[in-house]
């Protein structure tokens, strides 16, 4: 007789297979009026359609004391590949938001856009809209590959063009091809209860999709604005005058952990090779199969790719890949990046084309009193015929606007104080947080709302050492799950508990080291004086050019970050 | 040593009792004497009370396991625990604490809880309620119950584990005895967990009571001990308030409050669909205005009915100072001497009256019609006597004995420039609160009773502050184990704000207790829905049940919703049966007379 084995796979792996391609219930959970949540597994599998259930937390246990469920609404997160979004989509996305999201927009920290607070009821309404303006959500989180970065940078026009090109195929090639989004979205062709009329395929997911997200963003050195070795799967172009001939190819980047589980780290990419430009979707879809294939699905704590290849080994990873690929890699080629941040202001394109770099304060886009970035985003869009690139760093920019129509723009910009002047530090403009409270579930601590508060407070310290205008890269999140990429920040602040943050110093400037746990459950005024003599002795005892993270390493307030597993050593 | 003569054993028996006893160490006595106390119990219950069917004596014992998890470690020790405890022969009821009534606690025999701790020392959200209600007034003693918590924690925060160590030393505190010391778990708790898991168990066999010798019925029988019920309109108890609580969510055009006032001691005993009569007071402010703009003197005695008062406490506890009436306004224009006034009262002119006293209060006719240099002794002769408001109970007794829960709605609205406040109802959202005593009565109402039948379906249809006796209905039928079916029809305006008792209604249908539910939301949608719309859309159901033998309840507003679900029933009968308009009307007579059909509209 045969014994039977156990099946060990995460419960998420087994809603995954009885979903029938990411269906569920989910049609039904929509459709039931006594509740604004949808089933705990189809919360799981809405997360493929692009969007997550969530509930304002703010209002949590005061609702649980009026007896009423929590204030559930739902996020929805838009796909833009490489973050390039025609005027036209925005006005659409601008006038969902406003219909459905409270009139505000989010840039995400992955060229992609989210909106929050959606009801249940408008929640069709809102998917359908976003597919009408030939936008999708599909895939904009689950396990699957999820939006494909490519650095924005304009003034390489010809080179994004290139890269923005191979960025649009790789997410085309890995999109799930299973049907249950159109019909549970846009009420094509509605299977009653019953089978499909053919069945669904995934022929590169199959029907259990990856183990895990999984994450690919192309780069151009010198500019390593998309953190490219944060991803599962980066690619840096390799150029050749302005005509992009390859790639290095680097596995295993991620940010996500978890707060006192050593097993569980932060870890960069590593360079295993070159490919040629042509070969870069086949590159990828390889890497995500071997993943499909040997990746964790027992355990989600440990199911990224980063853990796959320290499991079994970088070189033994690299050999599955080229198995799969039926060919070898390259060696890599040499490259060289001084920066993960964006460049600001306006800059013109070999094209003759002007751009503007926004500073958009953690990607959120609202009216406030100081600027009113929604209404004049909008009003901006109505006129511009170029496009609009979210950057990886929460920014945007309004990009290929002809020497023509500059000085409308222009005048838009400073009729809603778009540009903020010059007031902000260098070290604001380096910053970023992650949307954490009141929306997100898995928040520990503010974020998105904390860090402009205590920005104000460290610039009163920069500017006291004389350092606003030295750019440091401040990163912050609510949870250790690493949305805002904290732990490739010179500093990181990220949420232990409400007002509690654990700091992390020593990063690389240009997302090339991790940084390091320098102090734990620190309160504001303890971030403040952990801070404060680090920053006036950077002030004295730098070396000429040297960047914040260089420096405390040098000073030995932390050690240089190994990789990955050596990340709490 | 046992002498022979005195034993009423047979030789045999006498033998293996030795047997048993030679060399049994003190713990294992203790186990035997706690069994044989079990099994006297059983044999006397059967012998004394043979209608108790004789497999009761069998039933296992029962263990109640609950669980507050955020991150699911908790739930999943709770569901070891249960497999443990099942394997081992106990009857186990599972439950996340928000799905758990706290009043139940009070009952528990052998309670198993695993809770985590959240962030710098919180319960987990779903631990919340339960965390507040042992920690509140109303917590019961819990000397029956015997216990071990299970806490989940992470040690680098510097309240590690403490909710855990709340609920251990709350219990303690309320006379439960542990089972074992509390274990604290840190982030790696998998080992300890298990080990407690099967500890608890182990230790919940040996000390197990058998289940028969110590159940206990929830007795209203209890209550009768008391003093008779004399309460009444006239002479009302003076209920405390426990809890006042905004039921409508942020954003809500509403504000409606669940009242819970305590009865303990009073006697009173009522039923599912009885009201409670609340005798109000007057707002101090509008009392304050009255006399100023009368010009008297808040200070000056007024005769009562039984004794004297100030003008200021009768204007405030005796006399109705809103509503306007004939007999005030002829009373008050002897007074006052206004020719417009007297005008108005003349019989022709009735239709131009109502319109006048539409939207206006006493206050408006003394401004409009000022009377000078009356006194307050004449003033007060012209009012009526301040009635009690009667709010339908939206609690059983069998689950809240000693209480009685009310939904209020809080009446605020303004007509003529003036901001009006209905006395009660405003009572309650701004002047009363925890602590502060509440007259009050019960009026019963026969006319709005369950069926005796508790296999019969029940329909009840009850928007707004009309779901308040259906609260009550369902606590009742989930207390008696009542078998036939529920369906409830609610509306409101909003769902995000205005679903009263939501969570408690989901928790009832994920329990199966109520077995359908229809809401109407009127100002989500494009076009506004009202509960009769939805009883329309399941016609078919909705007959077919009352052909079943199923009771059909409204409560709520008179004038316009009982009156078009009315007439949507009568509709749905005519459409369902195919019958003629009057042999429907009369199907509906017909439920009346048999009392399936019962209406409490106001």
């Amino acid at each position: 007789m045969d014994q039977p084995t156990r099946d060990t796979r995460s419960e998420v792996e087994h809603i995954k297979e009885a979903s029938n391609y990411l269906r569920g219930t989910l049609v039904e959970g929509l459709a039931d009026p006594i509740t604004g949540a949808i089933s705990e597994k189809d919360a799981q599998l809405i997360k493929f359609h692009g969007s997550y259930l969530q509930d304002d937390r703010d209002l949590r246990i005061e609702r649980q004391k009026q007896k009423l469920e929590p204030a559930y609404q739902f996020m929805v997160r838009v796909r833009f590949p490489g973050g390039v979004c025609t005027p036209q989509q925005w006005l659409a996305l601008n006038d969902i938001a406003q219909r459905h999201a409270g009139n505000t927009i989010r840039l995400t920290t992955r060229q992609s856009v989210q909106l929050h607070g959606i009801l249940k009821r408008e929640l069709r309404e809102t998917i359908a809209g976003i597919n009408r303006a030939l936008l999708t959500t599909i895939a904009a989180c689950g396990d699957v590959n999820r939006n494909v970065m490519c650095s924005p940078n304009p003034l390489q026009s010809r080179v994004h063009q290139q890269i923005y090109d191979y960025c649009l195929r790789a997410a085309a090639h890995l999109t799930p091809h299973t049907r249950a989004y159109h019909e549970i979205w846009l009420g094509d062709e509605l299977v009653a209860g019953g089978a499909p009329k053919e069945e669904d395929r995934e022929p590169i997911y199959g029907k259990t999709y990856l183990p895990r997200k999984f994450k690919i963003a192309i780069a151009v050195p010198p500019v390593n604005d998309v953190d490219v070795f944060g991803n599962d799967l980066g690619f840096i172009a390799i150029v050749d005058g302005e005509q992009v001939v390859g790639f290095n190819v680097a596995i295993g980047g991620g940010m996500g952990m978890i707060h006192g589980d050593p097993g569980s780290y932060p870890r960069l990419a590593d360079v295993i090779g070159y490919c040629a430009a042509e070969r870069m979707v086949e590159v990828s879809e390889a890497v995500a199969k071997v993943q499909r294939d040997y990746g964790n699905r027992s355990n989600r704590k440990h199911a990224r790719l980063k853990y796959t290849i320290d499991d079994h080994g970088l070189d033994w990873f690299k050999g599955e890949i080229e198995r799969y690929l039926g060919w070898k890699l390259d060696a890599a080629r040499p490259y060289q990046f001084d920066t993960n941040g964006d460049r600001y202001g306006w800059g013109e394109s070999a094209d003759g084309n002007w751009h503007l770099t926004l500073f958009i304060q953690n990607g959120r886009i609202a009216d406030r009193p100081d600027s009113s970035l929604i209404s004049g985003l909008r009003e901006i869009a109505g006129v511009h015929q170029g496009e609009f690139r979210f950057t990886p760093n929460q920014n945007l920019i309004i990009s290929g606007i002809t020497p023509e129509q500059k000085p409308a723009i222009e005048t838009l910009v400073q009729k809603h104080g778009l540009d903020g002047g010059d007031r902000r530090s260098a070290l604001r403009l380096h910053s970023m947080a992650c949307v954490a409270l009141p929306t997100c579930g898995l928040a520990l601590a503010e974020s998105e709302r904390y860090l402009p508060n205590l920005l104000v407070k460290l610039e009163r310290l920069i500017e006291d050492a004389g350092l606003t205008d030295v750019p440091i890269t401040i990163r912050m999140t609510g949870c250790p799950n690493g949305c805002a990429r904290p732990y490739i920040a010179e500093i990181g602040l990220v949420g232990k508990s409400l007002g509690k943050y654990n700091l992390y110093l020593g990063a690389g400037f240009a997302g090339e080291r991790m940084n390091k746990l320098y102090r734990e459950s620190l309160d504001e005024a303890e971030i403040l004086s952990e801070l404060e003599p680090i920053i006036r002795r950077y002030a004295s005892e730098r070396d000429s050019g040297e960047h914040f993270g260089d420096f405390v390493v040098r000073k030995g307030y932390v050690k240089p970050a190994a990789q990955g597993r050596d990340f709490h050593a | 040593m046992m002498r022979e003569q005195m034993v009423p054993l047979t030789e045999q028996q006498t033998e293996l009792l030795l047997q048993l006893v030679d060399g049994i160490s003190a713990e294992q006595l203790t186990w035997v004497k706690g069994y044989l106390a079990g099994v006297s119990a059983a044999v006397r219950r059967a012998e004394t009370t043979p209608a108790l069917p004789a497999t009761a004596a069998a039933e296992p014992s029962r263990i109640t396991i609950l669980y507050g998890s955020q991150t699911g470690h908790a739930a999943a020790v709770a569901e070891a625990a249960k497999s443990k405890a099942v394997a081992a022969g106990f009857k186990v009821d599972l439950y996340a604490m928000g799905d758990y009534k706290p009043a139940r606690l009070k009952n528990e025999k052998l309670l198993l809880i695993a809770v985590s701790t959240q962030g710098e020392g919180e319960p987990p959200d779903e631990a919340l309620e339960l965390h507040e209600f042992i920690h509140g007034g109303s917590a019961p003693r819990l000397e029956d119950t015997r216990y071990a918590v299970l806490a989940l924690g992470d040690s680098s925060y510097a309240q590690f584990c403490k909710c855990g160590r709340d609920f251990d030393e709350k219990l303690a505190a309320l006379g439960a005895q542990p089972l074992r010391p509390r274990v604290d778990c840190d982030v790696d708790f998998e080992t300890d967990a298990e080990a407690w898991v099967a500890d608890v168990v182990r230790l919940a066999t040996e000390t197990q009571a058998p289940a028969t010798a110590t159940e206990v019925r929830l007795a209203p029988a209890a209550t009768t001990l008391q003093k008779a019920a004399t309460w009444s309109r006239s002479k009302p108890f003076a209920a405390t308030l426990i809890e006042n609580i905004k039921l409508s969510g942020r954003g809500s055009a509403k504000e409606v409050r669940h009242i819970e006032l305590s009865l303990e001691g009073s006697g009173i005993h009522y039923e599912p669909g009885d009201s409670l009569g609340v005798v109000p007071q007057n707002d101090p402010e509008l009392v304050a205005e009255l006399v100023a703009a009368l010009d008297l003197d808040p200070d000056e005695t007024v005769a009562l009915k039984d004794g004297m008062a100030t003008l200021e406490q009768a204007l405030t506890r005796e006399y109705e100072i809103t509503t306007l009436s004939r007999p005030f306004l002829t009373k008050y224009a002897a007074l006052a001497d206004a020719g417009e006034l007297d005008k108005l009262l003349l019989p022709e002119n009735e239709s131009a009256l109502r319109s006048f006293m539409d939207g206006r209060e006493v206050i408006d006719v003394i401004i409009r019609f000022p009377a000078s240099g009356i006194s307050g002794a004449e003033f007060v002769q012209t009012l009526r006597r301040l009635q009690p408001r009667l709010y339908s109970i939206a609690s059983s007794g069998k689950v809240n004995p000693g209480m009685a829960h009310l939904t209020v709605a809080a009446v605020r609205y303004a007509t003529h420039g003036r901001n009006r406040k209905g006395v009660a109802s405003m009572q309650f959202s701004e002047r009363i609160t925890a602590g502060d005593q509440v007259p009050v009565y019960v009026e019963h109402n026969r006319n709005f009773k369950l069926p005796a039948d508790t296999a019969a379906p029940v329909i009840m249809i009850g928007p707004g502050t009309g779901v308040a006796p259906f609260r009550a209905f369902i606590e009742e039928r989930e207390a008696v184990g009542a078998t036939g079916d529920n369906w409830l029809f609610f509306g409101d305006q909003h769902f995000r704000t205005d679903f009263l008792y939501q969570r408690e209604w989901q928790r009832y249908l994920k329990n199966s207790v109520l077995n359908r539910i229809d809401v109407a939301f009127s100002r989500d949608g494009r076009s506004k829905t009202y509960v009769q719309h939805r009883m329309l859309e399941r016609s078919r159901d909705l007959y077919a049940w009352l052909q079943d033998g199923a009771h059909l309840y409204v409560c709520g507003d008179a004038d316009h919703m009982a009156r078009d679900v009315h007439a949507t029933l009568t509709g749905i009968v005519q459409s369902e049966a195919g019958c003629s308009a009057e042999a429907a009307t009369e199907y509906v007579r017909n439920l009346q007379r048999e009392k399936r059909y019962q209406r409490d509209v106001y």
